[in-house]
């Protein structure tokens, strides 16, 4: 979760958190079942996948193509149903 | 409309993200889509007023938070309210010179029940004393946060935990979906607009027009929830166009009392493309189906006509 | 000693009069009898110009509170009043300024709680916010509710409380009674309660997050520095009424006394009623009783040392409750046994409850108290049970 270790001490008046955004040191990846694979042949780079994710979690690289950040991807499939081109197809996660 | 602009859409949005991942929406969340549209679309620009509800959930467990602008969560009935005293509190502080103006927006969230149902009555007061606020709604039908209790905002046929399919006659929700976006109208207010997060740029050029009127405005967005719903995680974006493309959530904007389809479609899908992919409507018979449609397609006719569409 | 000029001001007048002078940003209120005076006048003064804020006329109490919830969060000096029903109606929402800190001002003219509706005063509202972790204060004629008032700003927003206060004044007999009082001069006030600084403020150039969700990992460790926020404001509020008192020439502390000199028995009351108990006070003490009177000025945060001292030398102490806690007596009375226990096994503590729903409490019925508590106390030390009792309450029955 974060912040366990925090004492009545630490907190800030009215429980503010200042530190805008902080959020993002959670893991959400490892709820995911399925992730994303790509077969960027077929990419078009429209970015239809990036726009579409909930978790905001795809990101152009230098080439223009999109890669999901497995930090974050929870694995809705939302990419790989929106893809026109089907360049990208959800596998079973296995457990390493 | 846009259909061929609809691709190639990095070049068409800012990169920025002004709300964090590491939320804990649930997979497929079209909520938590819609607010990284919303606050894309905003900049960082605003102060936001969240109520108690799945966003407020997933994006503010202590001691972190997905909010990367200045962010308030009180509770879960009085966002307008709460935003009424900030807007008021900025214009006086600039008026006696306390602080500078920085053109700083003031923006609600609510859920559909936050909204609809036990927010109403602060909603109506802030839209009826004409503060400067963009209040957007994200509609996903029913209490999910608590377990998928049903809300006025909640669809005719649509099982829900407190509306359940029961053994003896009973299909879910018997009463039909409280038209807030015209309850919203009717406060004369400047704008008021419906949007869906499978119509992303239709969605942040909304926002960013309510956030820009003087006065009230008010966004409300169809929010897919897949927990909800029992549909699949992936589907979200198709359901949200279904939604739209059957007549069932229609696009418009209400300028200054003008109404305008942002998607006119003279032939509506049947809805059962609609239903038949979502588990809460799973138990509906053909009777019912058609009595859905009858409704979906007068209301969309008495829209057209609002629209000035023949 | 301070200017000022002596007028004659109804309470709720004198209330306008400390948010003018406070120069409040934000006012955000719902009219109730009997706070409708002080809003009423508040608009006069914002309509005139002679009070540069905004005043918001929500649509209910729940958003009035709320309203001023983020008016505070953004910075502004606000202020809003209610009484009875429409405390209630805001109750969900006084919890939120004391846990966020936010400096919120308001006044209460006390009212009772339906069914059956009253309007007039009596303190079952006050007792219903007991828990809500705001510095709660009585006032007793209309000069301490404008100064009490002005502190309350200053108390509040000291960077050291940054707790909302709220300030206690009787409904009707307050709000609705023309007494003289001094007005200070406004520059003196000023300069009493200058503009503050939250730490934290609602501002994108500055982003912070306000009211996130604490789970069970997190959630005891927010209520136990809320709790020692709040204890810790006790020496504050004293320095700040001392202060008020160098300035204004009125002095103010958690527990004030009346002919306390010897006493072995002494009344304990709150609000306006003190000043009928001082009169009760004067006649007994002529006819050679040793009693005083004891004022809880100060309710939140409860001054337990304070009281403890001023009880010292008492026998009995005769508390005054003017609200029913049904099934458990009178709660003022309820409370002070629960401060002393353990402290003053000898002290005998008899309630009585009276002055509901604006039922005028008589010198007489005070004095009834006194001798009556003495009786009660016999009935105690015998082994029987003594129930509170609601002083001129009709018996009836023979229909």
């Amino acid at each position: 979760m974060g912040g366990e270790g925090l004492g009545w001490k630490d907190l800030e008046i009215g429980f503010v958190v200042t530190e805008p955004g902080n959020a993002s040191s959670y893991k959400t990846g490892d709820w995911r079942s399925e992730r994303p694979i790509r077969e960027n042949e077929r990419c078009i780079k429209c970015g239809l996948c990036y726009i579409y994710c909930p978790e905001a979690c795809i990101h152009e690289d230098e080439e223009g193509y999109f890669e999901a950040d497995l930090y974050y991807c929870k694995g809705c499939g939302i990419c790989a149903h929106e893809c026109p081109r089907s360049v990208i197809s959800m596998v079973e996660e296995k457990e390493e | 409309m846009e259909k061929e602009e609809d691709l190639f859409v990095p070049r068409q949005v800012t990169t920025e993200e002004n709300f964090a991942p590491g939320h804990r929406a649930c997979i497929g969340c079209g909520e938590a889509l819609a607010v990284r549209y919303v606050c894309k679309a905003l900049g960082k620009n605003v102060i936001i007023v969240t109520a108690t509800g799945c966003i407020e959930i997933f994006s503010s467990l202590l001691p972190q938070t997905s909010w990367q602008m200045a962010w308030i969560h009180t509770l879960f009935e009085n966002v307008a309210a709460v935003m009424s005293g900030i807007e008021s509190a900025y214009k006086v502080r600039v008026r006696k010179g306390k602080i500078p103006d920085k053109n700083v927006k003031f923006v609600g969230f609510g859920g559909d029940g936050a909204t609809t149902d036990i927010g109403i009555q602060a909603l109506s007061g802030a839209m009826e004393r004409g503060h400067d606020f963009l209040y957007v709604c994200y509609d996903n039908e029913a209490y999910m946060n608590t377990g998928i209790q049903r809300s006025s905002s909640t669809p005719y046929g649509a099982w829900t935990t407190t509306a359940p399919v029961g053994k003896k006659s009973s299909i879910g929700q018997v009463t039909w979906k409280k038209n807030m976006p015209e309850i919203a109208v009717a406060h004369n207010i400047p704008y008021v607009a419906t949007a869906s997060p499978s119509y992303p740029l239709d969605l942040m050029a909304k926002v960013k027009r309510g956030a820009e009127m003087d006065g009230p405005a008010y966004i409300h967005i169809l929010s897919v929830c897949p927990t909800g719903w029992r549909s699949p995680t992936d589907i979200t974006i198709e359901l949200g166009r279904l939604a739209v493309e059957t007549g069932v959530f229609p696009l418009y904007e209400v300028i200054d009392g003008e109404y305008n389809l942002s998607v006119d479609l003279p032939d509506l899908k049947p809805v059962t493309e609609y239903l038949k992919k979502q588990g809460r409507f799973k138990h509906l018979n053909d009777d019912t189906i058609a009595t859905i449609q009858t409704r979906v397609e007068e209301d969309y006719v008495k829209l057209r006509e609002k629209a000035g569409v023949k | 000693m301070t200017k000022g000029k002596i007028v004659g001001l109804e309470g709720s007048f004198a209330v306008a009069e400390a948010v003018r002078m406070a120069n409040a940003d934000v006012i955000a209120a719902y009219p109730i009898t009997p706070q409708t005076h002080i809003v009423e006048r508040l608009s006069e003064m914002v309509a005139d110009g002679d009070l540069d804020a905004d005043f918001i006329c929500v649509e209910s109490e729940h958003s009035a509170m709320s309203a001023c919830v983020g008016a505070s969060a953004a910075g502004a000096r606000v202020f809003t009043c209610s009484a009875g029903q429409g405390l209630e109606l805001m109750h969900e929402v006084l919890y939120i300024p004391s846990s966020m800190r936010l400096p919120v001002v308001a006044v209460a003219a006390n009212r009772a709680l339906s069914a059956p509706l009253s309007v007039w005063c009596d303190h079952s509202d006050v007792m219903a916010l007991r828990d809500i972790s705001w510095i709660q204060m009585f006032a007793e004629n209309n000069q301490q509710a404008f100064d009490l008032t002005t502190c309350a700003y200053r108390i509040a927003e000291d960077k050291d409380v940054l707790f909302p206060t709220m300030v206690h004044i009787d409904g009707f007999y307050l709000s609705h009674v023309i007494e003289d009082m001094v007005l200070p001069e406004e520059e003196e006030v000023a300069g009493f309660i200058p503009d503050y600084e939250h730490p934290f403020v609602l501002d994108p150039d500055k982003p912070v997050s306000m009211g996130c969700y604490g789970p069970p990992f997190i959630y005891p460790e927010t209520k136990k520095a809320q709790d020692v926020a709040f204890d810790n404001t006790r020496p504050k509020i004293q320095e700040i009424w001392d202060e008020f008192g160098e300035i204004f020439g009125r002095h103010y502390s958690p527990v004030e006394s009346y002919k306390m000199d010897g006493a072995r028995i002494a009344l304990l009351t709150m609000g306006s009623c003190s000043e009928t108990a001082m009169l009760a006070v004067d006649e007994l003490r002529e006819a050679g009783i040793d009693v005083g009177l004891i004022r809880l000025r100060l309710w939140r945060p409860f001054p337990f040392k304070e009281l403890r001292e001023a009880v010292k030398q008492l026998d009995l102490l005769v508390v005054l409750d003017r609200a029913i806690s049904f099934g458990m007596g009178g709660p003022v009375c309820s409370e002070l046994k629960s401060a002393l226990y353990n402290k003053r096994e000898d002290l005998k503590i008899v309630g009585f409850i009276a002055g509901l729903g604006g039922r005028d409490i008589q010198i007489s019925e005070f004095k009834y108290m006194v001798t009556q508590a003495q009786e009660k106390v016999k009935a105690i030390e015998r082994g029987e049970e003594v129930e509170t009792e609601i002083i001129g309450v009709r018996e009836g029955g023979g229909r």
